[in-house]
């Protein structure tokens, strides 16, 4: 029972591994506030969601859902490689990971302003014109491809300061909390995407 | 038992002394030790707690006639919404957790500091923040925010005051809330010392930790709610209005989804709190230990349930009220286990009647009117009756103030010896007690009264019958005002000129009695091995 | 506990992992080709609940973890799908 209170490196990263579990568990409940008000809205506007739902490119949200499954692979292999003090290696796989979060993010721009072009945005002329369940469709999209791009962003700059920290040898074999704890948080990341894409995408 | 008298000791320097890496001022600005960031908490939480009891003050001056009387009625909404977004947000729900969950928590469970002490801090900075913010939206451009503190939709999205000041503020509240529910889960699942295991933990870290679960799993739910109603008003989202196919009771549901459980994070610890004096000021252990552990988990899960209460006569389905009402009933249960084994505890104990206990006792007789008063709110028929009238007002302030704000002053007379190192004037504190009991019954109890008569909460007008209660209300106001100065007053000398305390001035059996008082900076010269069960008085442990 | 080391996923076990997920993803895509209304919800959220419990226990280890955390876990979802169903027994029932 002593053993527990070894103020190993170990102890410590299992600790600061189970912080950072918690903390996810709060960003799924602040994502699931929105899931519930399009559970609500989809359930009773089924149809006109169905048809807002063909505006969106589902070529577009495929491609985004491959690159963060893929992103999710390369971070977790960061780890690994991490594990077996294979630094070089690691520092690549964050620098794909974050490759794959711009290709994203660049996907969402484009996404975005083709759509302000058709003035399809939260209070526009143009979407007051529209069934109220495509308004609400609309208004719960970008909430939550927002929120979500936040959260790539922060991921994002989480990765870029563990790939400096690797770079520098704070991160490594025996020390790599800060690398498991920015993987985890990158995979929230992707969770969410997993099923924002068929709610969003795929009811068609 | 902890033997300070080893030979060779190093002589312990407190931690209101002590001089880390930051000296002076700076010590306590960027200190990272739970004991000290408990004080900052503390001590901001003092500061508010009087502006928002100024604030209530000038309320109840206003009520003590009909018609305006120092205020007109858009000066009386901004005042109500910022006592409640002050009171609820800023005092009642971080307090316990922020003060005693930090002073005690990790000296109870046998460590030296909470998990993340780094991002102790910045909770506490956090929670600063959002307080200014707060305070900010009385004074910037548009006006004092006149929803109420629950920013009920679809007013919070169309009026022209400082609204969003307020949601952010509440906001990052939250966020400050949710780290520290972080902090303490970790640091109790990782931190007990050898020896300690669940069944071996005392029962204010079993409450704290059942809060710390709502804290997390609750509030990023109102946290996305809030940040909603910021987009209805800036980008006209329309999830909650009716023009554009929104509905403004999912605001409710969502809003009430968090709010219900934040009132299990303000009275869990409270009740936490009273089960360690109970035993200590009867000499005898805890009365149903395991019945204690298991009804504060019981409440934190049920209570995530119950929010529609609320909601009765807001258009919400028959199914959903009686399943609501029904949780609801259900709730009750496990609370009513523990005033059962706090009653059984002091049963034949060696009854020592400071004010600790005091506090503790009048903590059961105010909370049961308040649980009481929740049943009728709780049952549909009757809520129809009380619902949105003072009876509601009255019924969370007994719970509330009378539950949770009395256990919090008994928490700070059972443990200002330990945390300063002094003792109180005992006669004075008695006396202040008195006022307190006195005053905030004759402010409270005649509430209920006109509420089923039919006075409606949140008016700054009323019908001429129920001026002499609102007169009494407004006197006992005042008596409970003069009453809170008193006891704050005779703290406050304690802390700088009473007599030094001895390390264990109560006779209790739980670790912080095995430390000096004041603690040294890392509590424990050598982290204890735990090897029984918790509250075994009378094996001579605890002279 | 201290002394048990923790598991290190290799490689070729997280390039298999991704090749399932894109293929779950190429699945629920093709789904939705056929006409099946209702099902349509049902299916699209089953092959995502798969998705995710296969990042969760792969990528993110907890296949690997404690008993603790995975009960914490799937106590967390249970809590959610329960709260949206007490709020559907409002709006189904109105």
């Amino acid at each position: 029972m002593t053993e527990h209170h070894i103020e190993s490196e170990q102890f410590n990263q299992e600790t600061g591994k189970l912080g950072m579990w918690i903390f996810l568990l709060t960003e799924l409940f602040l994502f699931g506030g929105l899931f519930l008000v399009y559970a609500v809205f989809r359930a009773q506007h089924s149809q006109e969601f169905h048809s807002a739902a063909l505006e969106l490119n589902s070529f577009i949200g495929t491609l985004n859902t491959v690159f963060l499954l893929t992103s999710s692979m390369t971070v977790a292999m960061s780890l690994t490689a991490i594990q077996k003090n294979r630094p070089g290696l690691a520092l690549f796989l964050v620098f794909t990971t974050l490759l794959f979060a711009a290709l994203f993010m660049m996907n969402k721009y484009f996404e975005w302003t083709h759509k302000f072009e058709y003035h399809i945005f939260p209070g526009s002329p143009v979407l007051k014109n529209l069934p109220r369940g495509e308004l609400l469709f609309f208004g719960l999209y970008y909430m939550m491809t927002g929120l979500h791009a936040l959260h790539v962003l922060v991921g994002m700059v989480l990765l870029s300061v563990t790939f400096v920290k690797i770079k520098k040898g704070i991160v490594h074999q025996g020390h790599y909390l800060l690398l498991e704890n920015s993987a985890l948080y990158w995979h929230l990341v992707d969770l969410i995407w997993i099923f924002l894409f068929p709610l969003l995408y795929l009811i068609t | 038992m902890i033997n300070m008298d080893k030979p060779g000791n190093t002589p312990y320097v407190s931690y209101l002394k002590h001089e880390g890496k930051y000296k002076g001022l700076l010590g306590w600005l960027l200190t990272t030790d739970h004991k000290r960031i408990g004080l900052l908490y503390l001590y901001a939480i003092i500061v508010f707690f009087f502006v928002g009891a100024i604030l209530g003050l000038l309320m109840r001056i206003e009520l003590i006639a009909p018609g305006q009387t120092i205020m007109g009625p858009q000066t009386y909404n901004g005042l109500f919404t910022i006592h409640g977004i002050i009171m609820i947000f800023v005092i009642v729900i971080p307090a316990l957790p922020a003060v005693f969950g930090n002073f005690f928590l990790p000296i109870l469970i046998g460590a030296r500091d909470v998990a993340f002490p780094r991002l102790n801090l910045f909770s506490f900075y956090l929670y600063i923040l959002g307080a200014i913010l707060g305070v900010l939206s009385q004074f910037a451009g548009s006006g004092p925010p006149d929803t109420g503190w629950t920013f009920y939709v679809p007013y919070s999205a169309q009026s022209s005051t400082n609204v969003i000041y307020a949601l952010v503020a509440a906001f990052i509240l939250g966020f400050s809330s949710i780290l520290t529910g972080i902090n303490f889960i970790v640091t109790i699942h990782r931190l007990r010392a050898p020896g300690m295991s669940w069944f071996r933990m005392p029962l204010f870290p079993w409450a704290i930790y059942a809060t710390a679960w709502i804290q997390v799993l609750a509030t990023p739910i109102v946290g996305i709610t809030l940040l909603m109603v910021i987009a209805e008003r800036v980008l006209h989202i329309g999830f909650f209005d009716p023009a554009l196919g929104g509905d403004p009771v999912l605001f409710q549901h969502l809003f009430w989804i968090y709010s219900h459980p934040a009132v299990y994070i303000m009275i869990l610890p409270a009740m936490g709190i009273v089960t360690e004096i109970f035993p200590t000021f009867s000499q005898k252990p805890v009365f149903g230990y395991g019945a204690i552990a298991m009804s504060s988990l019981a409440i934190a899960f049920v209570g995530y349930f119950v929010w529609g209460h609320h909601m009765f006569t807001s258009g919400t389905s028959y199914a959903s009220r009686w399943v609501f009402s029904f949780l609801t009933f259900i709730v009750a249960v496990p609370s009513a286990i523990k005033v059962f084994n706090w009653i059984s505890t002091m049963y034949g104990g060696s009854i020592d009647l400071k004010p600790p206990l005091l506090y503790a006792i009048s903590f059961i007789f105010l909370f049961m009117i308040g649980g009481f008063t929740g049943l009728t709110l709780g049952s549909l028929a009757t809520n129809i009756q009380v619902h949105a009238t003072s009876f509601v007002v009255a019924h969370f302030h007994y719970i509330i103030f009378g539950g949770m704000g009395f256990a919090t002053f008994a928490g700070i007379h059972y443990w200002f010896p330990k945390m300063f190192g002094r003792m109180y004037n005992n006669k004075v504190a008695n006396i202040a007690w008195g006022i307190n009991f006195v005053g905030f019954n004759l402010l409270y109890f005649p509430q209920f009264i006109i509420g089923i008569q039919g006075m409606p909460r949140r008016y700054f007008d009323y019908l001429p019958q129920f001026q002499p209660a609102q007169v009494i209300s407004t006197i006992g106001g005042f008596i409970l005002f003069s009453g809170l100065v008193l006891m704050l007053v005779n703290l406050m000398k304690a802390a700088r000129k009473g007599e030094p305390a001895p390390a264990n001035p109560w006779k209790g059996v739980t670790l912080e009695w095995q430390i000096p008082s004041p603690p040294p900076h890392e509590n424990f010269e050598e982290i204890p091995e735990i090897k029984t069960k918790p509250y075994l008085f009378g094996t001579g442990n605890n002279e | 506990m201290t002394g048990h080391k923790p598991h290190i996923s290799s490689f070729s076990s997280l390039a298999t992992v991704l090749v399932i997920l894109l293929l779950l993803t190429t699945l629920s895509v093709a789904v939705t080709s056929y006409h099946l209304g209702a099902f349509a919800v049902a299916i699209a959220l089953i092959i995502a609940s798969i998705k995710v419990a296969t990042v969760i226990t792969q990528f993110m280890h907890m296949k690997f973890e404690s008993l603790f955390l995975k009960l914490m876990i799937s106590g967390v979802f249970v809590i959610f799908a329960l709260v949206i169903v007490i709020t559907f027994i409002d709006y189904y029932f109105r």
